[in-house]
Protein backbone atom coordinates (compact mmCIF):
# COMPACT_ATOMS: atom_id res chain seq x y z
CA UNK A 1 0.00 0.00 0.00
CA UNK A 2 2.69 2.45 1.03
CA UNK A 3 4.61 1.63 -2.14
CA UNK A 4 1.63 2.25 -4.34
CA UNK A 5 0.91 5.50 -2.54
CA UNK A 6 4.56 6.55 -2.90
CA UNK A 7 4.61 5.84 -6.59
CA UNK A 8 1.26 7.49 -7.26
CA UNK A 9 2.01 10.64 -5.30
CA UNK A 10 5.49 11.03 -6.76
CA UNK A 11 4.13 10.49 -10.27
CA UNK A 12 1.40 13.02 -9.61
CA UNK A 13 3.92 15.55 -8.41
CA UNK A 14 6.13 15.01 -11.45
CA UNK A 15 3.19 15.45 -13.81
CA UNK A 16 2.18 18.65 -12.03
CA UNK A 17 5.73 20.03 -12.30
CA UNK A 18 6.00 19.06 -15.96
CA UNK A 19 2.67 20.73 -16.68
CA UNK A 20 3.86 23.89 -14.98
CA UNK A 21 7.02 23.87 -17.10
CA UNK A 22 5.08 23.35 -20.31
CA UNK A 23 2.82 26.30 -19.60
CA UNK A 24 5.86 28.43 -18.74
CA UNK A 25 7.59 27.37 -21.93
CA UNK A 26 4.62 28.35 -24.04
CA UNK A 27 4.47 31.77 -22.38
CA UNK A 28 8.18 32.49 -22.10
CA UNK A 29 9.95 30.92 -25.07
CA UNK A 30 8.09 33.01 -27.56
CA UNK A 31 10.22 35.63 -29.17
CA UNK A 32 7.66 36.57 -31.81
CA UNK A 33 8.65 37.04 -35.41
CA UNK A 34 12.32 37.91 -35.90
CA UNK A 35 14.00 39.26 -38.99
CA UNK A 36 16.64 37.02 -40.56
CA UNK A 37 18.81 38.97 -42.93
CA UNK A 38 21.17 37.10 -45.24
CA UNK A 39 24.08 38.79 -47.03
CA UNK A 40 22.98 42.38 -46.27
CA UNK A 41 19.46 42.44 -47.62
CA UNK A 42 19.89 39.90 -50.37
CA UNK A 43 17.37 37.56 -48.89
CA UNK A 44 15.35 39.05 -46.03
CA UNK A 45 13.29 36.46 -44.20
CA UNK A 46 10.92 36.51 -41.28
CA UNK A 47 11.13 33.55 -38.96
CA UNK A 48 9.67 32.44 -35.63
CA UNK A 49 12.05 33.24 -32.79
CA UNK A 50 13.09 30.55 -30.35
CA UNK A 51 14.37 28.05 -32.90
CA UNK A 52 17.96 27.47 -33.94
CA UNK A 53 19.39 29.33 -36.91
CA UNK A 54 19.98 26.04 -38.73
CA UNK A 55 16.35 24.95 -38.35
CA UNK A 56 15.12 28.34 -39.55
CA UNK A 57 17.38 28.23 -42.59
CA UNK A 58 16.27 24.71 -43.48
CA UNK A 59 12.62 25.71 -43.06
CA UNK A 60 13.28 28.42 -45.64
CA UNK A 61 15.01 26.00 -48.01
CA UNK A 62 18.48 27.32 -47.44
CA UNK A 63 20.51 24.16 -47.11
CA UNK A 64 23.83 24.82 -45.46
CA UNK A 65 25.96 21.72 -44.94
CA UNK A 66 25.27 19.76 -41.76
CA UNK A 67 26.22 16.15 -41.26
CA UNK A 68 25.26 15.57 -37.64
CA UNK A 69 21.74 16.95 -37.86
CA UNK A 70 22.19 19.90 -35.50
CA UNK A 71 23.87 18.13 -32.60
CA UNK A 72 26.90 20.38 -32.69
CA UNK A 73 29.41 17.62 -33.42
CA UNK A 74 30.33 17.86 -37.12
CA UNK A 75 31.13 21.57 -37.37
CA UNK A 76 29.93 21.85 -40.97
CA UNK A 77 27.21 24.43 -40.46
CA UNK A 78 29.52 27.41 -40.02
CA UNK A 79 28.04 30.80 -40.90
CA UNK A 80 29.14 34.34 -40.19
CA UNK A 81 26.78 36.04 -37.75
CA UNK A 82 27.27 39.79 -37.99
CA UNK A 83 24.75 40.80 -35.34
CA UNK A 84 22.09 39.27 -33.14
CA UNK A 85 23.63 35.89 -32.39
CA UNK A 86 24.68 36.40 -28.78
CA UNK A 87 28.10 35.30 -27.50
CA UNK A 88 29.90 32.13 -28.59
CA UNK A 89 28.67 29.16 -26.55
CA UNK A 90 30.90 26.56 -24.88
CA UNK A 91 29.43 23.95 -27.24
CA UNK A 92 30.88 25.83 -30.19
CA UNK A 93 34.37 26.65 -28.98
CA UNK A 94 35.60 23.10 -29.60
CA UNK A 95 34.75 23.27 -33.30
CA UNK A 96 35.79 26.85 -34.06
CA UNK A 97 39.33 28.08 -34.47
CA UNK A 98 40.41 31.28 -32.73
CA UNK A 99 40.52 33.04 -36.06
CA UNK A 100 36.96 31.99 -36.83
CA UNK A 101 35.74 33.20 -33.44
CA UNK A 102 37.40 36.56 -34.09
CA UNK A 103 35.66 36.88 -37.44
CA UNK A 104 32.23 36.04 -35.96
CA UNK A 105 31.93 32.57 -37.41
CA UNK A 106 29.32 30.51 -35.53
CA UNK A 107 27.72 27.10 -35.71
CA UNK A 108 24.23 27.64 -37.09
CA UNK A 109 22.88 24.68 -35.14
CA UNK A 110 23.84 26.24 -31.79
CA UNK A 111 22.76 29.83 -32.42
CA UNK A 112 19.24 30.42 -31.16
CA UNK A 113 17.24 33.21 -32.77
CA UNK A 114 16.11 35.60 -30.06
CA UNK A 115 16.15 38.89 -31.92
CA UNK A 116 16.68 40.24 -35.42
CA UNK A 117 19.73 38.49 -36.77
CA UNK A 118 22.12 39.42 -39.56
CA UNK A 119 24.18 36.66 -41.14
CA UNK A 120 26.48 36.17 -44.09
CA UNK A 121 26.75 32.91 -46.01
CA UNK A 122 28.66 32.17 -49.23
CA UNK A 123 26.70 32.91 -52.40
CA UNK A 124 27.04 29.26 -53.46
CA UNK A 125 24.99 28.07 -50.51
CA UNK A 126 21.97 30.08 -51.61
CA UNK A 127 21.78 27.97 -54.78
CA UNK A 128 21.63 24.76 -52.82
CA UNK A 129 18.36 22.91 -53.12
CA UNK A 130 16.81 19.63 -52.08
CA UNK A 131 16.69 17.18 -55.00
CA UNK A 132 14.53 14.10 -55.30
CA UNK A 133 15.98 11.36 -57.49
CA UNK A 134 15.44 7.80 -58.63
CA UNK A 135 18.18 5.19 -58.58
CA UNK A 136 18.94 4.31 -62.20
CA UNK A 137 21.63 1.72 -61.55
CA UNK A 138 23.79 0.40 -58.75
CA UNK A 139 26.94 -1.36 -59.92
CA UNK A 140 29.62 -3.18 -57.89
CA UNK A 141 33.02 -1.64 -58.61
CA UNK A 142 34.97 -3.77 -56.13
CA UNK A 143 34.06 -6.00 -53.22
CA UNK A 144 33.17 -2.95 -51.08
CA UNK A 145 32.62 -0.15 -53.59
CA UNK A 146 29.47 0.65 -55.50
CA UNK A 147 28.75 3.13 -58.24
CA UNK A 148 25.27 4.53 -57.76
CA UNK A 149 23.67 6.45 -60.59
CA UNK A 150 20.80 8.77 -59.67
CA UNK A 151 18.45 10.37 -62.17
CA UNK A 152 17.05 13.69 -60.96
CA UNK A 153 13.27 14.09 -60.72
CA UNK A 154 12.65 17.39 -59.04
CA UNK A 155 14.32 19.73 -59.88
CA UNK A 156 15.21 17.91 -63.12
CA UNK A 157 18.69 19.46 -63.49
CA UNK A 158 21.60 20.31 -61.23
CA UNK A 159 24.26 22.87 -62.01
CA UNK A 160 27.51 22.00 -60.28
CA UNK A 161 31.27 22.40 -60.63
CA UNK A 162 33.68 19.46 -60.76
CA UNK A 163 34.92 18.57 -57.28
CA UNK A 164 31.68 19.44 -55.53
CA UNK A 165 29.67 17.10 -53.34
CA UNK A 166 26.08 16.46 -52.29
CA UNK A 167 24.61 15.45 -48.94
CA UNK A 168 22.51 12.34 -49.21
CA UNK A 169 19.64 12.02 -46.77
CA UNK A 170 19.70 8.62 -45.10
CA UNK A 171 17.11 7.33 -42.64
CA UNK A 172 18.28 6.48 -39.13
CA UNK A 173 16.50 5.57 -35.90
CA UNK A 174 16.92 9.20 -34.71
CA UNK A 175 15.45 10.76 -37.84
CA UNK A 176 17.12 11.57 -41.15
CA UNK A 177 20.87 12.18 -41.24
CA UNK A 178 22.95 13.66 -44.03
CA UNK A 179 26.15 12.16 -45.40
CA UNK A 180 28.46 13.84 -47.90
CA UNK A 181 29.38 12.16 -51.20
CA UNK A 182 31.26 13.68 -54.12
CA UNK A 183 29.65 13.78 -57.55
CA UNK A 184 31.53 11.49 -59.95
CA UNK A 185 29.46 12.17 -63.07
CA UNK A 186 30.68 15.04 -65.27
CA UNK A 187 28.97 18.45 -65.19
CA UNK A 188 27.72 18.07 -68.77
CA UNK A 189 25.23 15.46 -67.59
CA UNK A 190 23.03 17.82 -65.57
CA UNK A 191 20.20 15.33 -65.05
CA UNK A 192 22.47 12.68 -63.50
CA UNK A 193 24.34 12.51 -60.22
CA UNK A 194 26.63 9.54 -59.81
CA UNK A 195 28.27 8.57 -56.53
CA UNK A 196 31.03 6.16 -55.53
CA UNK A 197 30.24 4.65 -52.16
CA UNK A 198 32.50 2.49 -50.03
CA UNK A 199 30.64 0.28 -47.56
CA UNK A 200 31.69 1.27 -44.06
CA UNK A 201 30.72 -1.47 -41.59
CA UNK A 202 28.00 0.00 -39.38
CA UNK A 203 27.91 3.25 -41.38
CA UNK A 204 24.42 4.73 -41.67
CA UNK A 205 24.88 6.46 -45.04
CA UNK A 206 26.91 3.80 -46.85
CA UNK A 207 24.72 0.90 -45.67
CA UNK A 208 21.63 2.74 -46.86
CA UNK A 209 23.17 3.53 -50.26
CA UNK A 210 24.55 0.02 -50.76
CA UNK A 211 21.11 -1.50 -50.18
CA UNK A 212 19.37 0.66 -52.76
CA UNK A 213 17.89 -0.97 -55.83
CA UNK A 214 17.06 0.59 -59.19
CA UNK A 215 13.76 2.44 -58.92
CA UNK A 216 14.25 3.47 -55.26
CA UNK A 217 13.95 7.14 -54.36
CA UNK A 218 16.83 9.11 -52.85
CA UNK A 219 16.89 12.71 -51.61
CA UNK A 220 19.95 14.88 -51.39
CA UNK A 221 20.88 18.52 -50.94
CA UNK A 222 23.66 20.22 -52.82
CA UNK A 223 25.89 21.05 -54.47
CA UNK A 224 28.51 21.93 -51.84
CA UNK A 225 32.26 22.49 -52.10
CA UNK A 226 34.60 25.34 -52.94
CA UNK A 227 36.97 23.83 -55.51
CA UNK A 228 37.36 25.95 -58.65
CA UNK A 229 39.12 24.45 -61.65
CA UNK A 230 41.82 26.79 -62.97
CA UNK A 231 40.47 28.07 -66.30
CA UNK A 232 43.95 28.80 -67.73
CA UNK A 233 44.57 25.95 -70.25
CA UNK A 234 48.35 26.12 -69.80
CA UNK A 235 48.08 25.04 -66.16
CA UNK A 236 48.56 21.31 -65.68
CA UNK A 237 45.98 19.54 -63.52
CA UNK A 238 47.17 16.96 -61.00
CA UNK A 239 44.60 14.65 -59.41
CA UNK A 240 45.63 12.36 -56.58
CA UNK A 241 43.12 10.04 -55.00
CA UNK A 242 42.71 6.98 -52.85
CA UNK A 243 39.67 4.73 -52.41
CA UNK A 244 36.37 6.46 -53.14
CA UNK A 245 38.37 9.67 -53.51
CA UNK A 246 38.24 8.86 -57.19
CA UNK A 247 34.66 10.21 -57.41
CA UNK A 248 35.34 13.97 -57.61
CA UNK A 249 38.45 13.26 -59.70
CA UNK A 250 36.46 11.36 -62.32
CA UNK A 251 34.14 14.34 -62.57
CA UNK A 252 37.12 16.74 -62.90
CA UNK A 253 38.80 14.68 -65.63
CA UNK A 254 35.73 14.19 -67.83
CA UNK A 255 34.70 17.81 -67.46
CA UNK A 256 38.25 18.94 -68.21
CA UNK A 257 38.56 16.99 -71.48
CA UNK A 258 35.11 18.01 -72.62
CA UNK A 259 36.26 21.62 -72.43
CA UNK A 260 40.01 21.45 -73.24
CA UNK A 261 40.77 18.25 -75.23
CA UNK A 262 44.54 18.81 -75.25
CA UNK A 263 45.06 20.01 -71.71
CA UNK A 264 47.71 18.24 -69.64
CA UNK A 265 46.44 16.21 -66.70
CA UNK A 266 47.86 13.53 -64.44
CA UNK A 267 45.81 11.07 -62.45
CA UNK A 268 47.48 9.26 -59.56
CA UNK A 269 45.38 6.66 -57.80
CA UNK A 270 46.52 4.70 -54.79
CA UNK A 271 45.10 1.27 -53.91
CA UNK A 272 46.10 -1.46 -51.49
CA UNK A 273 45.81 -4.55 -53.71
CA UNK A 274 44.52 -5.56 -57.13
CA UNK A 275 41.09 -6.23 -55.71
CA UNK A 276 40.74 -2.50 -54.93
CA UNK A 277 41.44 -1.40 -58.51
CA UNK A 278 38.52 0.02 -60.47
CA UNK A 279 37.90 2.50 -63.31
CA UNK A 280 41.44 1.72 -64.59
CA UNK A 281 40.34 0.47 -68.02
CA UNK A 282 37.97 3.37 -68.41
CA UNK A 283 40.77 5.86 -67.71
CA UNK A 284 43.24 4.03 -69.98
CA UNK A 285 40.66 4.26 -72.79
CA UNK A 286 40.46 7.99 -72.10
CA UNK A 287 44.25 8.30 -72.13
CA UNK A 288 44.35 6.76 -75.60
CA UNK A 289 41.86 9.34 -76.80
CA UNK A 290 43.59 12.32 -75.15
CA UNK A 291 47.38 12.00 -75.38
CA UNK A 292 48.02 14.63 -72.71
CA UNK A 293 46.17 12.60 -70.09
CA UNK A 294 48.34 10.26 -68.00
CA UNK A 295 47.09 7.57 -65.64
CA UNK A 296 49.17 6.10 -62.84
CA UNK A 297 47.73 3.50 -60.46
CA UNK A 298 49.91 2.24 -57.63
CA UNK A 299 49.45 -0.64 -55.18
CA UNK A 300 50.76 -0.15 -51.66
CA UNK A 301 50.53 -3.74 -50.36
CA UNK A 302 52.90 -6.58 -51.28
CA UNK A 303 51.61 -8.46 -54.31
CA UNK A 304 49.94 -11.77 -53.48
CA UNK A 305 51.00 -14.92 -55.31
CA UNK A 306 47.98 -15.00 -57.60
CA UNK A 307 48.00 -11.27 -58.33
CA UNK A 308 49.22 -9.82 -61.60
CA UNK A 309 50.21 -6.18 -61.76
CA UNK A 310 52.37 -4.27 -64.20
CA UNK A 311 51.82 -0.79 -62.76
CA UNK A 312 53.52 1.11 -59.98
CA UNK A 313 53.94 -0.15 -56.42
CA UNK A 314 54.40 1.63 -53.10
CA UNK A 315 52.53 4.55 -51.64
CA UNK A 316 51.10 7.00 -54.13
CA UNK A 317 53.28 9.97 -53.15
CA UNK A 318 56.31 8.01 -54.39
CA UNK A 319 54.73 7.77 -57.85
CA UNK A 320 53.89 11.47 -57.78
CA UNK A 321 57.53 12.17 -56.97
CA UNK A 322 58.71 9.86 -59.74
CA UNK A 323 56.59 11.16 -62.63
CA UNK A 324 56.26 14.90 -62.11
CA UNK A 325 58.94 17.28 -63.36
CA UNK A 326 59.58 20.24 -61.06
CA UNK A 327 58.80 23.79 -62.09
CA UNK A 328 55.62 23.29 -64.15
CA UNK A 329 52.58 25.47 -63.37
CA UNK A 330 50.07 23.16 -61.81
CA UNK A 331 46.83 22.95 -59.91
CA UNK A 332 46.40 19.93 -57.70
CA UNK A 333 43.26 18.27 -56.35
CA UNK A 334 43.77 15.66 -53.64
CA UNK A 335 41.08 13.44 -52.22
CA UNK A 336 41.81 10.63 -49.81
CA UNK A 337 42.88 9.76 -46.28
CA UNK A 338 44.71 12.44 -44.25
CA UNK A 339 48.08 10.66 -44.26
CA UNK A 340 48.07 10.36 -48.04
CA UNK A 341 47.18 14.03 -48.40
CA UNK A 342 49.94 15.06 -46.04
CA UNK A 343 52.57 13.03 -47.92
CA UNK A 344 51.43 14.15 -51.36
CA UNK A 345 51.23 17.81 -50.32
CA UNK A 346 54.86 17.62 -49.18
CA UNK A 347 55.96 16.13 -52.51
CA UNK A 348 53.99 18.67 -54.54
CA UNK A 349 55.41 21.59 -52.56
CA UNK A 350 58.92 20.30 -53.30
CA UNK A 351 58.00 20.36 -56.98
CA UNK A 352 56.99 24.01 -56.65
CA UNK A 353 53.20 23.59 -56.67
CA UNK A 354 51.33 25.68 -54.16
CA UNK A 355 47.83 25.67 -55.66
CA UNK A 356 46.66 22.56 -53.81
CA UNK A 357 43.06 21.80 -52.93
CA UNK A 358 42.25 18.82 -50.80
CA UNK A 359 39.25 16.90 -49.55
CA UNK A 360 40.07 14.76 -46.52
CA UNK A 361 38.01 11.82 -45.33
CA UNK B 1 8.19 23.69 16.57
CA UNK B 2 11.10 26.03 17.01
CA UNK B 3 10.49 28.94 19.38
CA UNK B 4 13.05 31.29 17.89
CA UNK B 5 11.64 34.42 16.30
CA UNK B 6 11.68 34.66 12.51
CA UNK B 7 13.84 37.77 12.63
CA UNK B 8 16.51 35.96 14.62
CA UNK B 9 16.44 33.02 12.23
CA UNK B 10 16.80 35.39 9.30
CA UNK B 11 19.80 37.21 10.77
CA UNK B 12 21.39 33.97 11.97
CA UNK B 13 21.03 32.39 8.52
CA UNK B 14 22.95 35.29 7.01
CA UNK B 15 25.74 35.72 9.58
CA UNK B 16 26.22 33.16 12.33
CA UNK B 17 24.86 30.13 10.51
CA UNK B 18 25.80 31.12 6.98
CA UNK B 19 24.94 28.07 4.92
CA UNK B 20 28.12 28.41 2.88
CA UNK B 21 30.70 29.50 5.40
CA UNK B 22 29.58 27.36 8.36
CA UNK B 23 27.98 24.37 6.64
CA UNK B 24 30.12 24.59 3.50
CA UNK B 25 27.19 23.77 1.24
CA UNK B 26 27.12 24.87 -2.40
CA UNK B 27 30.89 25.01 -2.73
CA UNK B 28 31.24 24.04 -6.40
CA UNK B 29 29.48 27.00 -7.97
CA UNK B 30 30.83 29.17 -5.15
CA UNK B 31 34.40 28.52 -6.28
CA UNK B 32 33.69 28.32 -10.01
CA UNK B 33 31.54 31.43 -10.38
CA UNK B 34 33.36 33.83 -8.09
CA UNK B 35 35.78 35.23 -10.64
CA UNK B 36 33.85 38.40 -11.25
CA UNK B 37 31.61 40.46 -8.96
CA UNK B 38 29.03 40.92 -11.75
CA UNK B 39 28.54 37.22 -12.37
CA UNK B 40 28.56 36.41 -8.69
CA UNK B 41 25.83 38.96 -8.01
CA UNK B 42 23.78 37.36 -10.79
CA UNK B 43 24.29 33.84 -9.50
CA UNK B 44 23.75 34.96 -5.89
CA UNK B 45 20.43 36.54 -6.85
CA UNK B 46 19.36 33.47 -8.80
CA UNK B 47 20.29 31.16 -5.90
CA UNK B 48 18.49 33.37 -3.38
CA UNK B 49 15.39 33.40 -5.53
CA UNK B 50 15.45 29.64 -6.09
CA UNK B 51 16.19 29.02 -2.41
CA UNK B 52 13.29 31.01 -1.03
CA UNK B 53 10.83 29.72 -3.63
CA UNK B 54 11.81 26.07 -3.21
CA UNK B 55 11.75 26.36 0.60
CA UNK B 56 8.17 27.60 0.38
CA UNK B 57 7.14 24.95 -2.15
CA UNK B 58 8.86 22.18 -0.26
CA UNK B 59 7.32 23.34 3.01
CA UNK B 60 3.85 23.15 1.51
CA UNK B 61 4.47 19.78 -0.15
CA UNK B 62 6.08 18.32 2.98
CA UNK B 63 3.47 19.43 5.48
CA UNK B 64 0.35 19.11 3.33
CA UNK B 65 1.17 16.11 1.15
CA UNK B 66 4.00 13.99 2.51
CA UNK B 67 3.17 14.13 6.24
CA UNK B 68 -0.62 13.44 5.90
CA UNK B 69 0.05 10.56 3.49
CA UNK B 70 2.85 9.18 5.67
CA UNK B 71 5.38 9.50 2.86
CA UNK B 72 8.07 11.38 4.76
CA UNK B 73 10.67 8.93 3.43
CA UNK B 74 10.11 10.42 -0.04
CA UNK B 75 11.31 13.86 1.06
CA UNK B 76 14.73 13.72 -0.65
CA UNK B 77 13.51 12.70 -4.08
CA UNK B 78 10.51 15.01 -3.92
CA UNK B 79 12.61 17.98 -2.86
CA UNK B 80 15.10 17.34 -5.65
CA UNK B 81 12.30 17.08 -8.23
CA UNK B 82 10.76 20.34 -7.07
CA UNK B 83 14.13 22.08 -7.14
CA UNK B 84 14.96 20.75 -10.62
CA UNK B 85 11.64 21.86 -12.06
CA UNK B 86 11.92 25.24 -10.45
CA UNK B 87 15.43 25.81 -11.73
CA UNK B 88 14.18 25.05 -15.24
CA UNK B 89 11.61 27.73 -14.76
CA UNK B 90 14.17 30.24 -13.53
CA UNK B 91 16.39 29.38 -16.46
CA UNK B 92 13.60 30.19 -18.89
CA UNK B 93 12.96 33.48 -17.09
CA UNK B 94 16.61 34.52 -17.12
CA UNK B 95 17.02 33.51 -20.77
CA UNK B 96 13.98 35.57 -21.71
CA UNK B 97 14.55 38.68 -19.68
CA UNK B 98 18.31 38.91 -19.19
CA UNK B 99 20.16 37.10 -21.99
CA UNK B 100 23.37 38.74 -20.83
CA UNK B 101 23.17 37.16 -17.39
CA UNK B 102 22.07 33.90 -19.06
CA UNK B 103 25.28 33.73 -21.08
CA UNK B 104 27.43 34.95 -18.19
CA UNK B 105 26.16 32.18 -15.91
CA UNK B 106 26.36 29.58 -18.67
CA UNK B 107 26.30 26.05 -17.34
CA UNK B 108 26.03 27.19 -13.69
CA UNK B 109 22.44 28.23 -14.09
CA UNK B 110 21.13 24.67 -14.68
CA UNK B 111 23.67 23.51 -12.09
CA UNK B 112 21.78 25.38 -9.37
CA UNK B 113 19.70 22.19 -9.40
CA UNK B 114 22.51 20.30 -7.78
CA UNK B 115 23.62 23.18 -5.58
CA UNK B 116 23.53 21.42 -2.23
CA UNK B 117 22.80 24.68 -0.38
CA UNK B 118 19.31 24.59 -1.82
CA UNK B 119 18.49 21.04 -0.83
CA UNK B 120 20.32 21.71 2.45
CA UNK B 121 18.05 24.64 3.30
CA UNK B 122 14.93 22.56 2.65
CA UNK B 123 16.26 19.78 4.88
CA UNK B 124 17.32 22.14 7.69
CA UNK B 125 13.85 23.60 7.61
CA UNK B 126 12.40 20.13 8.25
CA UNK B 127 14.99 19.07 10.85
CA UNK B 128 14.72 22.31 12.82
CA UNK B 129 10.92 22.14 12.67
CA UNK B 130 10.36 25.66 11.41
CA UNK B 131 6.89 27.08 10.94
CA UNK B 132 5.85 28.45 7.57
CA UNK B 133 6.85 32.03 8.39
CA UNK B 134 10.10 30.88 9.98
CA UNK B 135 10.84 28.84 6.84
CA UNK B 136 10.43 31.88 4.64
CA UNK B 137 12.74 33.85 6.92
CA UNK B 138 15.27 31.05 6.92
CA UNK B 139 15.10 30.55 3.12
CA UNK B 140 15.56 34.24 2.46
CA UNK B 141 18.36 34.50 5.02
CA UNK B 142 20.18 31.44 3.72
CA UNK B 143 19.95 32.77 0.16
CA UNK B 144 21.19 36.23 1.10
CA UNK B 145 23.95 34.65 3.16
CA UNK B 146 25.08 32.51 0.25
CA UNK B 147 24.94 35.49 -2.12
CA UNK B 148 26.85 37.64 0.38
CA UNK B 149 29.59 35.03 0.71
CA UNK B 150 30.06 34.59 -3.04
CA UNK B 151 30.09 38.34 -3.69
CA UNK B 152 32.66 38.83 -0.89
CA UNK B 153 34.85 36.10 -2.34
CA UNK B 154 34.48 37.51 -5.85
CA UNK B 155 35.58 40.91 -4.56
CA UNK B 156 38.61 39.36 -2.89
CA UNK B 157 39.50 37.32 -5.95
CA UNK B 158 39.22 40.38 -8.19
CA UNK B 159 41.70 42.17 -5.95
CA UNK B 160 43.94 39.12 -5.79
CA UNK B 161 44.38 39.18 -9.53
CA UNK B 162 47.04 41.86 -9.00
CA UNK B 163 48.73 40.18 -6.05
CA UNK B 164 51.87 38.20 -6.22
CA UNK B 165 50.63 34.70 -5.34
CA UNK B 166 53.05 31.76 -5.29
CA UNK B 167 52.48 29.65 -8.37
CA UNK B 168 51.12 26.48 -6.70
CA UNK B 169 48.49 28.59 -4.93
CA UNK B 170 47.19 30.44 -7.94
CA UNK B 171 43.57 29.95 -8.91
CA UNK B 172 41.41 27.58 -6.88
CA UNK B 173 43.85 26.81 -4.02
CA UNK B 174 44.11 30.42 -2.91
CA UNK B 175 40.33 30.76 -3.29
CA UNK B 176 39.89 27.84 -0.87
CA UNK B 177 42.34 29.42 1.59
CA UNK B 178 40.57 32.76 1.33
CA UNK B 179 37.21 31.03 1.85
CA UNK B 180 38.60 29.54 5.05
CA UNK B 181 39.75 32.96 6.25
CA UNK B 182 36.36 34.39 5.32
CA UNK B 183 34.64 31.66 7.33
CA UNK B 184 36.83 32.46 10.34
CA UNK B 185 35.99 36.13 9.98
CA UNK B 186 32.30 35.21 10.02
CA UNK B 187 32.91 33.41 13.32
CA UNK B 188 33.21 36.89 14.75
CA UNK B 189 29.43 37.12 14.46
CA UNK B 190 29.01 34.13 16.80
CA UNK B 191 27.11 35.03 19.94
CA UNK B 192 25.22 37.80 18.18
CA UNK B 193 22.23 35.51 17.71
CA UNK B 194 22.09 31.76 17.80
CA UNK B 195 20.06 28.95 16.37
CA UNK B 196 20.90 25.29 16.84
Amino acid sequence: MIYLLSVVSFAGLTVALAGMLMIAERLLINYGICKLDINAGEKPLEVDGGQTLLASLYANEIFIPSACGGKGTCGHCKVTVIAGGGPVLPTETLLLTRKEIRSNVRLACQVKIREDIYIRIPEDLLNIRMYTTTVESSVDLTYDMKEIRLRLNDPPNISHRPGQYVQVQAPSPDGPVFRAYSISSPVYEPDIVQLVVRLVPGGIGSTYLHNLKPGDYVNFTGPFGEFLLNPDPSVEIICVGGGCGIAPIRNIIYTLYEQWPDRACWLFFGCRATRDVFYLEEFEELAKKYPNFHVVYALSDQLGEDEKWDGETGFIHLSVDKYLEPGVRRQAFLCGPPLMIEAVTRVLKEKGTSDIFYDEF
Amino acid sequence: MSETSTWVIFIAAIFTNNILLTNFLGMCSFIACSGQIRTSIGLGTAVTFVLIMTTIMNYVIYHFVLVPLGLVHLQFIVFIAVIAAFVQLVEMFVERFSPRLYFALGIFLPLITVNCAILGASLFMIIREYSFIQSIGFGLGAGIGWALAIVLLAGLRQKMRYSNIPEPFQGVPIAMVVTGVLAMAFMGFAGMVSIQ
